[in-house]
């Protein structure tokens, strides 16, 4: 039995369905991360699961026990907000305390479990301050004290990292990761940011209209997505999606990539998923993240199914770390991603390896995964 | 040649017209403010003068012999249509009404304010909709209405009066007051507070729920110490409309010992008995002004904004 289960979770607000059943579950100490566009529900997702929405139908399950009828206050659950929500009258030792002053925590206790916070969270210097006189990334931290202090069975992030500052949010977004490994909590945690999702998360619930499209380690999901919008949405730079046709070469199948104003590339697939053989002829989707679509040197040396063609590239971004390549394959910008000292020139053909081990096909009608 | 002439002459002819403009405005600015400014300084000025004074003087001229005198008559001695004890009393009956008033009126719209932004329940706009509409209520449409509702409040006062021993002050014509601003203000004071606190981050809200908070805690340790600028704009809306009133004050205790201070006042200016002590009258006026002045001098100094900084982002 997992810690936290939510089985068939519904939320309708009047005639709008905002969450359409929803199934998730999560392992004690796990990191949970619900990832979507803006307005897939996975705020609100998180605001049921709070308290601070009310559920049409389903049910939420912590440790064994129902709590969605119960108080916000009565769920054993902490939650830090994507503002920080900070009670500007406080002090920061007013913030964290004020749950303990609520539940009748005795004074002396408070200030124990006040010290303790601070220590780990390192703002005992920051403790008699307004929040007005906090810097975004120590309000964060008080945020987070608020959160720490009540030692809750589940922690809940809405989006707490969308304030910051670039590199305050990756320092931030380490210390979160840090805080889990140390504390050994269970979190679930809200955030439109795919990398924050695959850095931190255990397990990651991509949603859209209300609905788990992928649930999944971050491996599975960034390697293995079940649809279009998964793989699209997963991974920086996105996943190349090509649009291209299924044809043979010899016995294998191949995939026809149309290029302009030359003939268009056939790769011949080795070990081609079992599903691809009905499309031949037909038209599917075929994708490949950057990474596996690389310069033949820089190409993984055990993969087993390496298809090479000549390509022309059209822009070229040094990064930096990597060279990304931009080159037209069925219409499209492709992105190529190659070792930082490819020699590569813009406006020239150069050789491009497809790591079709890698690579996922889908139907573009359903948008489904061919598998 | 004109190519280099053409913008001097424009940027010299442009300092001018700002400069006549400043005038104008300036000018005007300050023929307005000595049209306003004047009767206040006649009646200053008068308060001081004695009635010799008046009588042969210049009405603008500043007094000869500066003197106390019409001020303390009026506070103590001047005549209220018989009785001549000046107005000190009256001055005190509406402090007793005004207080009460503003602070419960305020503390109502606070609460209304709160639960129609951070509790919305069905039909809470209209709801809304129709308290807003008290404030386009003219007075005197509600004159008698009210009256029979305070005639009944008061009978009811003298059953209680009988059976329990006290009439918990129905009847009593400060509480009839109270009672009648406290009913016309809800309007204005919701309305000031729920559009403040429509603007109030939410999250705060849902954050103190999480902690444990019940409705009340949220509204005394949260809301209610976040809304300085709004409470003071409504208490000193509030104090300025209740003290100034006179429809209500005439019409529901114009007569007898709980008559506020405007009934006094113009009880005291319509007492003719020998000759009209315009220096007298015009100390009673300021002194009929003074609080509300006061209110906004010391409120004033709070009615900051920015106290929100701090509580959402950075």
């Amino acid at each position: 039995m997992a810690f936290l289960e939510i089985d068939g979770l519904r939320k309708r607000f009047g005639q709008v369905e905002i969450l359409k059943g929803i199934d998730v579950e999560l392992e004690k100490g796990g990191f949970l991360v619900l990832v979507g566009p803006s307005g897939c529900g996975k705020s609100t997702l998180l605001n049921t699961i709070a308290g601070l929405e009310t559920i049409t139908s389903g049910e939420i399950r912590v440790d064994g026990r129902a709590i969605n009828d119960l108080h916000p206050s009565k769920r054993d659950i902490a939650m830090v907000f994507q503002s920080y929500a900070l009670y500007p009258n406080m002090t920061v030792a007013g913030n964290i305390s004020f749950g303990m002053e609520m539940r009748g925590v005795p004074a002396a206790e408070r200030q124990k479990a006040i010290d303790k916070v601070a220590k780990v969270l390192q703002i005992g210097h920051l403790l008699q301050r307004k929040p007005s006189q906090l810097s975004g990334g120590q309000r964060q931290r008080v945020a987070m004290g608020r959160a720490l202090v009540r030692d809750p069975k589940l922690f809940l992030f809405d989006e707490p990292l969308s304030n910051l500052d670039a590199k305050l949010r990756v320092d931030m977004r380490i210390e979160i990761k840090r805080l889990h490994a140390t504390t050994g909590t269970t979190i679930v945690y809200v955030t439109h940011d795919q990398i924050e999702a695959m850095t931190l998360a255990t397990k990651i619930a991509v949603m859209r209209d209300g609905e788990v499209q992928q649930f999944g380690t971050p491996a599975e999901i960034y390697n293995n997505p079940t649809n279009l919008f998964v793989a699209d949405f997963m991974g920086s730079p996105a996943m190349n999606l090509i649009p291209a046709t299924i044809g043979t070469n010899g016995n294998a199948l191949s995939v026809v990539l149309q290029r302009e104003a030359r003939e268009p590339i056939n790769l011949p697939m080795a070990n081609a998923p079992a599903g691809l053989s009905a499309f031949q002829g037909k038209p599917i989707i075929f994708g490949v993240r950057p990474e596996a679509l690389t310069d033949p040197e820089g190409a993984e040396r055990n993969a087993s199914n390496i298809a090479t063609a000549d390509c022309h590239i059209e822009v070229v971004e040094p990064a930096g770390s990597d060279t990304f390549a931009v080159t037209n394959l069925g219409g499209k910008g492709v992105v190529a991603r190659l070792r930082a000292d490819a020699n590569i020139q813009p406006g020239t053909s150069t050789p491009l390896a497809f790591n079709l081990t890698k690579a996922v096909f889908f139907d573009p009608a359903t948008e489904n995964r061919i598998r | 040649m004109s190519a280099v002439t053409t913008p001097a002459r424009q940027a010299s002819g442009g300092v001018n017209v700002k400069i006549i403009n400043r005038i104008v405005i300036y000018g005007l600015l300050a023929l307005f403010a000595l049209f306003y400014l004047m009767p206040l300084f006649v009646m200053l000025v008068t308060s001081f003068k004695t009635m010799d004074e008046i009588q042969n003087g210049n009405m603008l001229a500043l007094p000869k012999a500066p003197t106390f005198d019409p001020w303390l008559k009026a506070w103590g001695e001047t005549c209220v249509g018989l009785t001549c004890a000046g107005i000190k009393g009256y001055f005190w009956n509406s402090i007793k009404m005004v207080v009460p008033a503003v602070l419960i009126s305020t503390m109502l719209g606070a609460l209304n304010g709160y639960v129609l932004t951070k509790w919305r329940f069905r039909g809470a706009t209209l709801v809304f909709g129709l308290m807003l509409f008290a404030c386009f209520i003219p007075f005197q449409s509600v004159l008698l209405p009210m009256a029979t509702i305070l005639g009944s409040l008061g009978r009811f006062g003298v059953t209680l009066q009988n059976s329990v021993g006290t009439s918990f002050g129905l009847g009593n014509p400060t509480v009839n007051l109270v009672f009648v601003h406290v009913v016309y203000g809800i309007g204005f004071t919701t309305l000031f507070f729920r559009n403040y606190y429509e603007a109030f981050p939410t999250e705060l809200v849902k954050a103190a729920q999480v902690d444990g908070a019940s409705f009340f805690q949220i509204f005394r340790r949260i809301m209610l110490p976040n809304s300085m600028p709004i409470f003071v704009v409504t208490v000193i809306y509030q104090f300025t409309n209740i003290w100034n009133d006179f429809l209500f004050a005439s019409a529901y205790a114009g007569t007898g010992d709980a008559m506020p201070m405007t009934v006094a006042l113009n009880n005291v200016v319509n007492t003719s008995t020998g000759v009209v002590e315009y220096n007298v009258n015009m100390a009673a006026a300021m002194i009929a002004a003074l609080p509300t002045l006061l209110v906004y001098v010391l409120a004033g100094r709070y009615f900051v904004r920015g106290l929100m900084a701090g509580a959402v982002k950075g």
